[in-house]
């Protein structure tokens, strides 16, 4: 309470200096600059692939705006029709799969994991089948696809069907453990009150687990959704189709049994195209633009609505 | 009061009330059944799956196994699958080379920003920087490898040229060194004194100084080898890329994998032994480095070899930059093009409608897939003892 004099205020903090070592702790402000500094790095990295990827890519994006997104494609990367129809039509495809098949079987699965499994070897059988295959690296999920749909099932002919159910494999593994995770945050008061009022298991799944656990399921729905949509090893394995591939107009039944490509194969096609025809290099920026803007968008969607929902229910 | 007895013995059944009653109708018991059935069926598939995997790797690479000629596997100085020449050692190599150099990028980078995340930053900083994070793991593996070929091979690899490396190589090489030699002399102190440090020690120093002196030969050998000749002071432009461009972009890849991992286990250490040690009047770093950090390393370790096990897993990346096509040469050079076992399979199964080539072309295919497949799943497994040690901890 004395006077506050200048000299008051250095000893003052003087003894601020001793008790925070603010000033002082120079190893410590070292280790904090250093681990910010490796956070810093992973996001700058992140900066400079988006922006070189859109500098590479954006001439012939913006340059034959129309074109390119009707394009199919060429042996040469002069050709007019260059484009990306043939690879963003196999691409929906690709998703259809995934949400025809993975998102029914995946969040059963996790139901079932989660609501009705007793504690025995083989719930602990399928606790470690999902969690190893989750862990698969997807080169092999490739071989798989190649073995079984397309030399049993198709006798040797590469298929769209084969490379769709390759990928629903795939992702099916994500799909049942993000939607395990969401079901088991789900209070049991909720089921508790449910079953008092008279409900059946399947009642109380349908009516109260579900709905709550529906942001959780949807959020790694996503995610799979964008890992399929960006995947392209399994598909280069099961054989999708790098170099040309015929324009042709054919039912939606029929093209399930054709050859296809996909937007990551396309990318891999015309950059290893690009060694010898140096113009595949800003077509393969230009369709990377585009597969890349797809997939952020489904996964800033999906971190958005996680933290949405984790935010409203505190 | 006779009249309604709830009893669950059936011989005294004569309330109005009884467990079958509770039970309400048959129909309704037999929808239940059959809907959890249909989930069972549902979860079940996982298995079907694994069992699917396995069959088709063990079946098609049995075949390679039992035809093959164990001498086109080894020592053939390339891998050359088209024209019956499977050299393993040539894929191997590449391999290791590919993941050590991910894992240099990815370690430290990721494990730096899972501490920075759990124990530095403000609420705010973090709910801005993990969204990033969660997003650059998302990005497609074929973008990574776009960006290796087109921005890290000619920008970063080739401009830093032949000395840079040199120099860089050195300091990494004996900075792990010092990290290790630190690691060791704590092990010893803690039990100077006795017969078996004094042994550990020598035997500990002896080998690290060995594998010092062994790796940094193989690194100016490499470093000094590779390139033209004619141009001393740079690398000579390699339009396809070589293994050390496609490593840095896996290592890329991988450092969300690590840093998410990583963060988990410190966010898995309980906050009263923080508190305890900051009680104890320790700082911020002294907490972190020697309270938080050991204990949660097995958490971290976990971490590694998840990231580890992602890196020999990626295709798409060495693949499209890793500087070889159809065929590989068998290089211990990072500066060199060569196939890793990933990308070796998917230069087997491009440009042709079927894989075709000499009789096992295709079953070299599954061989390759199924030692990739042993030691990947090895990996996981070990990962999964270390995570389950965390959480029987805390």
């Amino acid at each position: 309470m004395g006077l506050s004099t200048i000299g008051d205020n250095q000893v003052a903090r003087r003894v601020e200096d001793e008790i925070f070592r603010s000033g002082r702790d120079l190893r410590g402000t070292g280790f904090r600059t250093l681990m910010f500094g490796a956070l810093a790095v992973s996001v700058f990295i992140l900066a400079v692939l988006i922006v070189q990827v859109v500098v590479d890519g954006w001439p012939t994006l913006t340059g034959r705006f129309g074109d390119f997104w009707s394009g199919t494609l060429r042996s040469r990367s002069s050709d007019e029709g260059l484009g990306i129809s043939q690879g963003l039509k196999g691409s929906i495809w690709i998703a259809a799969f995934v949400a025809l098949f993975s998102f029914p079987i995946g969040v059963s699965a996790a139901i079932y994991l989660e609501e009705y499994a007793p504690r025995n070897w083989l719930t602990n059988t399928i606790d470690i089948a999902i969690r190893n295959l989750a862990g698969v690296p997807s080169v092999v999920y490739g071989l798989l696809g190649l073995f079984l749909f397309v030399k049993t099932l198709n006798g040797g002919q590469s298929a769209l069907f084969a490379g769709g159910l390759t990928l629903a494999i795939l992702v099916l593994p994500i799909i049942v453990i993000t939607s395990a995770e969401a079901i088991r945050a789900v209070p049991s008061s909720l089921k508790q009150g449910a079953y008092g009022v008279g409900a059946t298991q399947w009642d109380v799944i349908r009516t109260q687990v579900l709905p709550f656990a529906a942001p959780g399921i949807l959020t790694g729905t996503l995610l799979s959704l964008s890992r399929a949509v960006g995947e392209a090893a399994p598909l280069i394995l099961v054989g999708a189709i790098t170099g040309r591939l015929a324009a042709r107009d054919s039912s939606l039944i029929d093209q399930l049994g054709e050859r296809f490509t996909a937007m990551p194969i396309v990318i891999v096609g015309w950059v290893r195209n690009s060694g010898a025809d140096e113009g595949f290099g800003p077509a393969a920026g230009a369709a990377i633009v585009v597969l890349l803007a797809l997939v952020i968008a489904m996964n800033s969607v999906a971190v958005l609505l996680r933290g949405y929902f984790e935010k409203k229910r505190g | 009061m006779a009249d309604i007895s709830i009893s669950n013995s059936s011989t005294a059944a004569v309330g109005s009330l009884s467990v079958e009653a509770l039970a309400g109708p048959q129909k309704r018991a037999r929808k239940e059944a059959l809907i959890r059935s249909v989930f069972l069926l549902a979860s079940l598939v996982s298995i079907l799956i694994s069992v699917l995997i396995v069959v088709s790797l063990v079946r098609e690479s049995w075949t390679f196994m039992t035809q093959v000629d164990w001498s086109v596997t080894w020592g053939q100085n390339g891998w050359r699958p088209r024209r019956g020449l499977y050299d393993m050692p040539t894929l191997l190599v590449a391999s290791l080379i590919v993941t050590v150099i991910a894992m240099l990028v990815a370690g430290p980078l990721g494990l730096g920003a899972a501490i920075y995340l759990s124990e530095y930053a403000s609420k705010k900083t973090r709910s801005f920087f993990k969204p990033i994070l969660e997003v650059l793991a998302g990005v497609p593996s074929v973008v990574l490898g776009f960006f290796a070929l087109f921005f890290i091979s000619p920008q970063v690899i080739e401009r830093i040229g032949r000395n840079g490396w040199l120099v860089i190589g050195a300091v990494i090489i004996i900075a792990y060194l010092a990290v290790i030699a630190g690691w060791t002399r704590n092990l010893v102190r803690r039990e100077a004194g006795t017969e078996l440090a004094t042994q550990i020690k020598r035997v500990l120093t002896l080998t690290a100084l060995v594998a010092t002196a062994l790796i940094l030969i193989w690194w100016v050998n490499s470093v000094a080898g590779s390139g033209d000749p004619a141009s001393a002071d740079f690398f000579s432009v390699k339009r396809s890329g070589q293994l050390a461009a496609a490593a840095v972009g896996v290592g890329i890849l991988t450092i969300p994998l690590v840093a998410s991992v990583s963060e988990d286990a410190l966010a898995s250490v309980p906050q009263e032994l923080r508190s305890a040690s900051a009680g104890l009047g320790a700082r911020k770093l002294t907490t972190t480095v020697q309270v938080v950090l050991p204990a949660a390393v097995s958490g971290i370790v976990a971490a590694f070899i998840i990231g580890i096990s992602r890196a020999l897993g990626e295709t798409m990346v060495v693949f499209m930059a890793g500087g070889a096509a159809d065929e590989a040469t068998f290089t211990s050079s990072p500066f060199e093009g060569s196939l890793t076992m990933t990308a070796g399979m998917a230069s087997l199964a491009t440009g042709t409608d079927n894989v075709v080539g000499e009789g096992l072309t295709f079953q070299s295919l599954y061989f390759v897939g199924f030692v990739l497949f042993l030691l990947t799943l090895f990996l996981n497994i070990a990962a999964g003892r270390f995570v389950n040690r965390v959480r029987e901890r805390y």
